[in-house]
């Protein structure tokens, strides 16, 4: 399981990358954190030309609370957000979704934005991002800075709106509003495993607004009724996410997590398990 | 019971207690010397392997052409290349004219089958290689499913056997039929047992050096024995066995069975080696493991017993089909024959019917795996017995008790040959259930059901087998057959022990361990008799049969080390100590009995002493004073052998084991009503495996095998699709319990020392591997009042066995795919509306530049003949793409209504086929909407990498065909699927929409 | 810094408290470089995705799967091994836990599981077992059921808390 060639550069600067992203496109790959691209590329399921190391670049690794959003640059690591005291006031729903990824190894060197980039429909990132209606900054050399809602980034398995072309140079997360309790919940068949359901929850006092992750080809957010008519609100989203069957779980199961554990966490959310 | 380590008193010496291993300080620093941690010759090439990304297919041809071409590439081994050096492996059946060679030279038969090796300077290069060698695949319709593969109409994976079915036997004992007849209730169940794996961390590695001329083929391997297919390795290298010479590194990083699947790879790199003409050394990746080791065998058993109205089983009827996968590989079939003499499992039934089906089905061929043949039988017998109790309204424990083999009637002989050594079950149970607070347990089940929860107590009762017989495998063949091909049996064990000139001890045991701590232990059974400290014995468990005493039963399986090898370790130091007794009893005039061998002394009490090393140093610095029969030199080596393992007899009956541990455990679970998770409340594990050498070694051998068979019961499974593409392969997708999964067993002991071992020791390491699976199923059928019971009882499984009752989907949100019935195929269906006409959405298919536009990623396209192209495109999702060979077809032409589009390519990251049917139906405004519906077959590495994202995969790239289709015909692309949802969700919810 | 692939980098890197030389292509994984260039061979390879821990490292301090990383980016770095735990060929605090906790069996796995347990009591000097087990659950063992791993680890935590073995632990502290 080796890696097929490719060059390497180490850049030291986000224009060294948008340069050479902008002379190699799709022939280079971003390496962050490389807990996805590195397992890809040691697999040769990617056989990239040019890998792009950006662990060096100061100015990539920030995190700035500004304009009502947490900003958190393309080379910062998940375990620099889990060590920072104020996230649990600043983006509590990313505070309570940060220990359900991977491992405590895994996450001293996965990225926030490499979770972003990697578009894997079960991550718990992403589907933070989607819950509260962050957005995606992309950059390149020549064209215009781009800053892509979260919900339109994502199109679907590893699919996103960056073109080859881009960095995403950050990623911005709301801060908490006012009067809404955040919660989050996960099924995996393991501790740390890829979510069988994932359920991110933003809860105000005149609806709910749920994030599900690991059903869809993508994570969905969808607002909820609260009351009465919320199971039957839980069960369209539910139907809506084609559920599909794997070898771990079938789409029914899938399903009705949703619908039942979208209600109790919705409903109690004081008894959601936390880590 | 916590036995931590302690120096505390066990007996006068140092057996029997936990002392810390002395494997463990080179470990703990990294100083461990595992197989790849070795000093390879100079000049040593690195071998990868090509491999199938199909179940079942015919080999067309092997061009390695390109790959010779690459720089650092110094030769390829191909199936032509072993036809002419070597010979197909040998089979334990007879009548079953299947061969198997190291590599595939006429059909590959399962996913990861080895096609060639390519040798490279580096592991890397190698790999390069391995993309360039051009290999032709005829595709043949596989068989996963065991029992369909047992059919007349099933595609055969070998022509020359004639059916899937390798080896049939059937077996009566007592009489059964009458037993039936005369109960008063039959009950039956029918099981499967998935496919598994104990998976350890540390991968195969071979590292062949061919010796041209004396022919002998060098190898160091992490290979585990039984040394009985060193045999069959020679005699597939085509050379006499001297000419194999085999060696074990000093470490291995675990193994549990699986390690004896390596000899396949034995034979492959001494080849490989031959073919480079320098020693190749070969480090198997995570991604051939998985597919492509070992396994043990899945399993279909029905199953029936004869009951009377109070409980006690008078007859046992075993209908069984195990799956050996694409090839018989030594040494099965002895999954099942290894547990054929306790059929009858812990119970006292006289009356037995078996029939036993040895199936070949496109999987990786299966083989030893810890607990093996055990997991799958208890499953069977132990839920059949939790069913005799529902039937007849019974407590399970009770059918239990009634049906126990009676402590005064051991050793006792069942009825399928089996001699049980020792035991006291019906004490052991009781011992258990009060020390491990059974009351407490069913009061918790009765409180938590009062509460509304979910929650089960499960039973099981085995005997454990340790210490096989080397000719149990024999039972598989009839008596005739048997006759003819000689009688075997016994078990040999050896260890030597070599005192040197300054006293120095170092032991040697041809018991190749992978983690159990046989050094300690062997230096502990050493200390103990000669009367010195253990930790100044050094153990040396490297085996070279090239130069160390060794046989057909040495190596690491069937628990052999405590009853077998310690034994005979023993036995040597016994041979030791009397020798050395005669030169200390010559010296001082004194009778030999009177010796006396403590405290690193030899001395007789009140009377003359010596340090151990001057009376041991003797014998090499003072021959003229040694007694007359005394030839000098110190060096002892035994062998033993124990006379219960005799052949089977003309009635089939076999004694496979020499010892019979016995289990009793139970637990109690809860079951989340939601997600179908199981919470281990308690499980509580009993066991008397005759005298414990080193109690705190073998609490580590329980938990471990606890904690691998929590994995058998909660989440392991090697997952086939339908179309035999293997979707386990990497540690994401197989998953094997961590940290937080694994919980802590109470742990109880009794010791009934086996009167047949030295030692009277009993093997312990697999029980559990036995037991603990179906003592979770039973806990969960009482929880859930169900039946039909099969593992791994996954989340999702268990929900689905409490039931989902699904509100209907709300309209326009029905599901779009209608999976086929039976496993994860990948078949679905989509439609997107094109605004023309029918015939001009046809006419535009059938055009070869549309075909070349619409096929995403498509590089060239080429007619072959009429709606036949050959086509180069490189396809995927996000980053991973792979680029694939193509032909692309359109069939079933009915214009302008239907057709069926279809494709099948090879790519360096495995072959993918695809066909859909398309049907255009015109719409009132004139535009069409292109219905299809799709299948998908995936093979090899994207398969095994990808199964979780297969299905959504698959749904792009198809997508994406049609939604270019659209967007040829109008110039913009069409509404997916995603759009349409999103615009349906938004008019449900109104403004809030999906976000 | 560019490297060009199939051509072999100069890397300069502090393995274990020494400075170490070595060379690699930019595909190479730094488990490979560390084992058969270095020879630092207690690093174990068991799955080369990620998942097994086996091959974990501590990077700068912290603890890094070593089959997710290149060679090259550990040129300039710190790395540590399990080589590094023993001081003068007595064993720590923590490898003697292991032992007497029978945390180990066929060791493969142990040294990774080691580093990950050197940074995470460095983090979480008070942890409880729920958090070594969580800690623990970036690696695979299968041989001890990981009992004796999690008995060691937290008796080691309280062992330094309450100063018993307070100056090995500040040597060991000093060695990463």
């Amino acid at each position: 399981m080796k890696a097929a060639s490719f060059d390497y550069v180490r850049a030291e600067s986000k224009r060294e990358v948008l340069q050479l992203l902008h002379e190699h496109g799709e022939d280079a790959r971003v390496l962050a954190g490389g807990q996805s691209l590195m397992a890809t590329l040691n697999m040769r399921l990617t056989q990239p030309k040019l890998v792009i190391d950006i662990n060096r670049v100061e100015e990539l690794n920030r995190i700035r609370n500004e304009r009502g959003h947490l900003a958190v640059g393309a080379a910062v690591r998940q375990v620099q957000l889990t060590d920072r005291a104020e996230l649990a006031r600043e983006v509590p729903l990313l505070a309570k979704a940060l220990p359900w990824i991977g491992h405590f190894q895994t996450r001293n060197r996965g990225t926030v934005c490499g979770s972003v980039a990697h578009a894997d429909p079960s991550a718990e990132i992403p589907l933070c991002l989607v819950t509260l209606g962050g957005t995606v900054v992309l950059e390149s050399l020549k064209g215009k800075r781009r800053e892509v809602k979260a919900v339109d980034f994502f199109q679907g398995l590893l699919t996103t709106d960056r073109q080859p072309r881009e960095l995403i140079s950050e990623v911005r997360f709301p801060l908490a509003e006012d009067g809404a309790d955040y919660h989050f919940q996960e099924i995996a068949m393991r501790h740390g495993d890829f979510a069988l359901v994932a359920l991110a929850l933003c809860l105000r006092a005149d609806g709910a607004h749920l994030g599900v992750g690991g059903v869809a080809d993508r994570p969905v957010a969808q607002t909820l009724p609260l009351g009465d008519e919320l199971p039957d609100a839980l069960n369209t989203l539910a139907w809506s996410l084609g559920a599909q069957d794997d070898v771990h779980a079938s789409a029914a199961y899938r399903r009705q997590l949703v619908r039942e554990l979208g209600r109790r966490l919705i409903e109690e959310p004081s008894h959601a398990r936390t880590r | 019971m916590n036995h931590p380590a302690s120096e505390g008193p066990a007996g006068a010496g140092p057996l029997g207690r936990s002392l810390t291993r002395v494997e463990d300080a080179a470990l703990l620093r990294g100083l461990g010397r595992y197989a790849d941690d070795l000093a390879t010759p100079p000049g040593t090439l690195h071998a990868a392997i090509v491999r199938s990304p199909h179940a079942h297919a015919r080999v067309l041809s092997v061009d390695a052409s390109e790959a010779l071409a690459i720089k650092g590439v110094r030769a390829v081994l191909t199936g032509e290349d072993v036809k002419r050096w070597a010979h197909p492996f040998p089979v334990g059946v007879r009548g079953a004219p299947m061969e198997h060679w190291c590599l595939a030279v006429d059909k590959v038969r399962y996913v990861g089958e080895p096609v060639c090796v390519v040798i490279a300077e580096d592991r890397y290069r190698a790999e390069d290689a391995l993309d360039a060698v051009r290999v032709e695949y005829e595709p043949l319709k596989p068989v996963i499913d065991p029992e369909k593969a047992a059919t007349e109409d099933a595609p055969v994976l070998h022509e020359a056997v004639g059916g899937n079915v390798v080896n049939e036997r059937h077996f009566r004992y007592g009489d059964p039929e009458k037993a039936f007849e005369e109960a008063d209730h039959r009950v039956s169940i029918k099981v499967r047992f998935p496919r598994n794996s104990c998976t350890p961390i540390e991968c195969y590695v071979v590292l062949g050096h061919y010796q041209p001329a004396t022919g002998v083929y060098d190898i160091l391997s992490n290979f585990q024995g039984p040394y009985a297919l060193h045999s069959v390795m020679a005699r597939a290298l085509n050379v006499t066995s001297n000419r194999l010479r085999l060696r074990t590194p000093p470490d291995s990083g675990g193994s549990f069975g699986i390690k004896q699947g390596v000899l396949t790879y034995v034979v492959l790199m001494g080849l490989a080696s031959r073919k480079a003409g320098a020693p190749v050394k070969w480090v198997e990746d995570r991604l051939e493991h998985l597919q492509a080791s070992s396994s043990a065998t899945n399993r279909v058993a029905d199953m029936e017993a004869a009951v009377t109205a109070d409980g006690r089983v008078t007859a046992l009827r075993y209908d069984q089909i195990d799956d050996c996968g694409g090839y018989l590989r030594a040494p099965e079939p002895a999954t099942f024959y290894r547990m054929h003499g306790n059929l009858t499992g812990a119970y006292g039934i006289r009356n037995l019917t078996v029939r036993n089906r040895v199936v070949l089905t496109n999987k990786m061929p299966s083989g030893l795996n810890r607990g093996f043949g055990g997991g799958q039988m208890y499953f069977a017998l132990e839920r059949l017995m939790h069913q005799v109790a529902r039937r007849l309204n019974l407590d399970p424990l009770e059918v239990m008790r009634r049906n126990l083999v009676p402590t005064d009637a051991f050793p006792y002989r069942t009825a399928s040959g089996a001699l049980l050594d020792s035991g006291d079950y019906a004490n052991t149970v009781e011992l258990a259930l009060r020390d491990g607070g059974y009351d407490e347990l069913i009061r918790r089940r009765d409180q938590a059901r009062a509460e509304g929860k979910l929650y089960g107590v499960g039973l099981c009762a085995a005997v454990e087998p340790s210490i096989s017989n080397m000719g149990y495998i024999t039972t598989a063949l009839t008596p005739e057959q048997r006759a003819k091909a000689g009688p075997k049996n016994g078990a040999v064990s050896t260890a030597t022990i070599s005192i040197d000139p300054l006293g120095g001890i170092t032991v040697h045991v041809s018991s190749t361990p992978q983690g159990q701590g046989h050094q300690t232990v062997a230096a502990q059974v050493v200390a103990e008799v000669l009367g010195v400290d253990p930790a100044g014995i050094l153990v040396n468990v490297e085996l070279d049969t090239g130069k160390d005493p060794w046989s057909i039963a040495s190596g690491n399986y069937s628990s052999r080390f405590a009853g077998a090898v310690a034994g005979a370790v023993h036995k040597a130091a016994l041979k030791v100590r009397a020798r050395l007794a005669n030169i200390a009893a010559t010296m001082w005039e004194a009778d030999a009995e009177r010796v006396r061998f403590e405290g690193g002394k030899v001395f007789i009490e009140d009377g003359p002493s010596l340090g151990f090393h001057r009376v041991a140093g003797t014998a090499h610095w003072s021959p003229a004073l040694l007694p007359e029969n005394e030839t000098g030199g110190l060096r002892e080596t035994a062998f033993w052998t124990p006379p219960q393992l005799e052949a089977p007899d003309d009635d089939d009956h076999i004694n496979s084991s020499l010892c019979h541990g016995f289990i009793f455990d139970y637990c109690g679970i809860e079951i989340d009503r939601v997600t179908g998770e199981i919470h281990i409340d308690r499980y509580v594990t009993c066991h008397d495996a005759g005298r414990l050498l080193n109690p705190m070694l073998v609490d580590g051998q329980i938990r471990g095998g606890f904690t691998q068979a929590l994995g058998v019961a909660l989440m392991e499974e090697f997952a086939y699709g339908e179309d035999g593409s293997f979707l386990s392969g990497t540690l994401a997708d197989y998953l094997l319990p961590t940290a937080p999964e694994a919980v802590e067993p109470v742990i109880l002991h009794t010791e009934t020392p086996s009167p047949f071992t030295p030692l009277g020791a009993k093997g312990v390491g697999e029980g559990n591997n036995m037991s603990t699976p179906v003592c979770i199923a039973n806990a969960v059928a009482d929880a859930l009042g169900r039946d039909d019971i099969r593992l791994p009882l996954t989340p999702s499984r268990v929900r689905g066995l409490i039931g989902i009752d699904e509100p209907p989907a709300p309209e326009g949100l029905e599901p779009l795919a209608a999976p086929k019935a039976g496993g994860p195929a990948l078949q679905a269906r989509d439609s997107v509306e094109v605004p023309a006409s029918p015939q001009t959405v046809y006419d535009t298919v059938l055009d070869p530049e549309t075909l070349r536009a619409i096929i995403p990623g498509c590089h060239a396209l080429e007619l072959e003949g009429e709606n036949r192209y050959r086509a180069d495109v490189t396809v995927g999702v996000g980053m991973i793409k792979a680029r694939f060979a193509a032909r692309v077809q359109l069939s079933d032409l009915d214009p302008p209504r239907s057709l069926r589009l279809s494709g099948s390519g090879d790519s360096a990251m495995g072959s993918a086929s695809g066909s859909a049917h398309v049907t255009l139906v015109e719409l009132d405004n004139g535009h069409t909407r292109l219905d299809y519906v799709y299948e998908v077959d995936v093979g090899g590495k994207i398969a095994a990498v990808g199964g979780r994202m297969l299905q959504s995969a698959s749904k792009i790239i198809i997508g994406q065909v049609f939604n270019r289709l659209a967007q040829r015909l109008t110039g913009k692309p069409a509404g997916g699927l995603w759009q349409r949802l999103r615009a349906l969700l938004a008019r449900l919810f109104g403004k809030g929409g999906a976000s | 810094m560019r490297a060009p692939a199939e051509q072999r980098h100069a890397i300069e890197l502090e393995l274990n408290g020494e400075t170490r030389h070595g060379s690699a292509e930019p595909r190479t994984q730094l488990c490979d470089f560390l084992r058969h260039d270095l020879g630092a061979t207690g690093v174990h390879v068991g799955c080369e995705h990620g998942v097994c821990g086996a091959c974990t490292v501590l990077v700068d301090g912290v603890a890094s799967r070593s089959c997710l990383m290149l060679a090259v980016q550990a040129d300039g770095r710190r790395v540590d091994t399990v080589e590094s735990l023993a001081r003068d060929d007595v064993m720590n605090d923590l490898q003697q836990a292991f032992s007497r906790h029978h945390a180990l069996q066929c060791g493969f796995c142990t040294s990774g599981i080691l580093m990950s347990c050197v940074e995470y009591l460095e983090r979480v000097p008070e942890p409880d077992e729920a958090g070594v087990r969580d800690m623990l659950s970036g690696h695979l063992c299968r041989c001890t059921g990981y009992t004796g791993i999690v008995r060691a680890v937290l008796e080691v935590a309280g062992q330094r808390r309450t100063g018993e073995s307070q100056q090995q632990a500040l040597e060991n502290r000093n060695d990463v």
